[in-house]
């Protein structure tokens, strides 16, 4: 992959994956899909890691290990933001970011 | 082939995000996101990272994806359609992120001084075995036990909110 395919490339893409990730962050109103949007942020930081290892540093593994650390975050990221939608939607009975308002006055 | 299989990945990523975010179906916007990270594994197996990629695969779309599958399932269900976005909304918030895309791009591009290199590597399983446990320069013992503990950590937090109300 390396002299086929510039570094640019893959920054353009994990740039591009970001700033989708953080349109969707800011357009949605459904709380998966802010977590959602949430993943592809996370994604593209890792693959932007990855990318940059893997040109600029080969012999070493900073950026590997930065990314499976990023995987394992978002995996607990992930397991308490549902338990906390399940939660809200228990309360709620609706998991709709306006609809939550409680402490609105 | 290489390079023809990186810019399909590429394509499905990019067109993947795109459909995430602007879906109107929330289970449908899962199920792009799966295609999305299985895509990303692919990038990672073009760069030989097969480690970092399998556990893209096993917990990013194995391990998230279904579990946010389940919770839509258990809460909105699989038929609601989510409102329009407002058109003022949209405008600024693709504005900001243009504005985003391009100031990130222009810094990269202004630094022009990334030397990509070509050494032998070995980013095998039993490497990242020996320094995930390995206390000297290059080792991860110190994060790989912080990991373990966020983990069990996140797990507990996990059962007791979502179990906070059968309690009272």
């Amino acid at each position: 992959m390396f002299p086929d395919i510039p570094l640019s490339h893959v920054v353009i893409v994990s740039t591009l994956m970001f700033f989708i990730g953080v349109y969707g962050f800011m357009t949605r109103k459904n709380l998966f899909a802010i977590l959602m949007s949430t993943e592809l942020i996370l994604n593209a930081v890792a693959l932007n890691f990855v990318a940059f290892n893997y040109y600029l540093y080969p012999d070493k593994m900073q950026g590997l290990f930065f990314a499976l650390f990023i995987i394992g975050i978002a995996a607990a990221e992930a397991a308490v933001a549902i338990a906390i939608i399940v939660a809200i939607y228990k309360n709620f009975r609706s998991v709709n970011v306006e609809d939550i308002s409680q402490m609105k006055q | 082939m290489k390079p023809v299989l990186f810019y399909v990945m590429a394509a499905i990523i990019l067109l993947g995000s795109a459909l995430t975010v602007s879906s109107r179906m929330i289970l449908r916007a899962a199920v792009y996101l799966l295609f999305v990270l299985v895509a990303t594994a692919g990038i990672y197996f073009l760069m030989d990272y097969t480690f970092l990629a399998a556990s893209q695969l096993t917990l990013y779309a194995g391990g998230i994806i279904v579990l946010i599958i389940f919770a839509v399932m258990l809460t909105s269900g699989s038929g609601e359609l989510q409102p329009k976005v407002g058109r003022t909304k949209a405008a600024l918030a693709i504005l900001a992120s243009v504005a985003g895309t391009l100031t990130c791009l222009a810094s990269y591009f202004a630094y022009n001084a990334f030397l990509p290199r070509t050494v032998p590597t070995d980013s095998s399983v039993r490497a990242i075995g020996a320094a995930l446990v390995s206390t000297g320069q290059n080792g991860y013992m110190l994060p790989f036990e912080v990991i373990s503990v966020l983990l069990l950590a996140a797990m507990i937090a996990a059962i007791i909110i979502a179990r906070r109300d059968a309690e009272s």
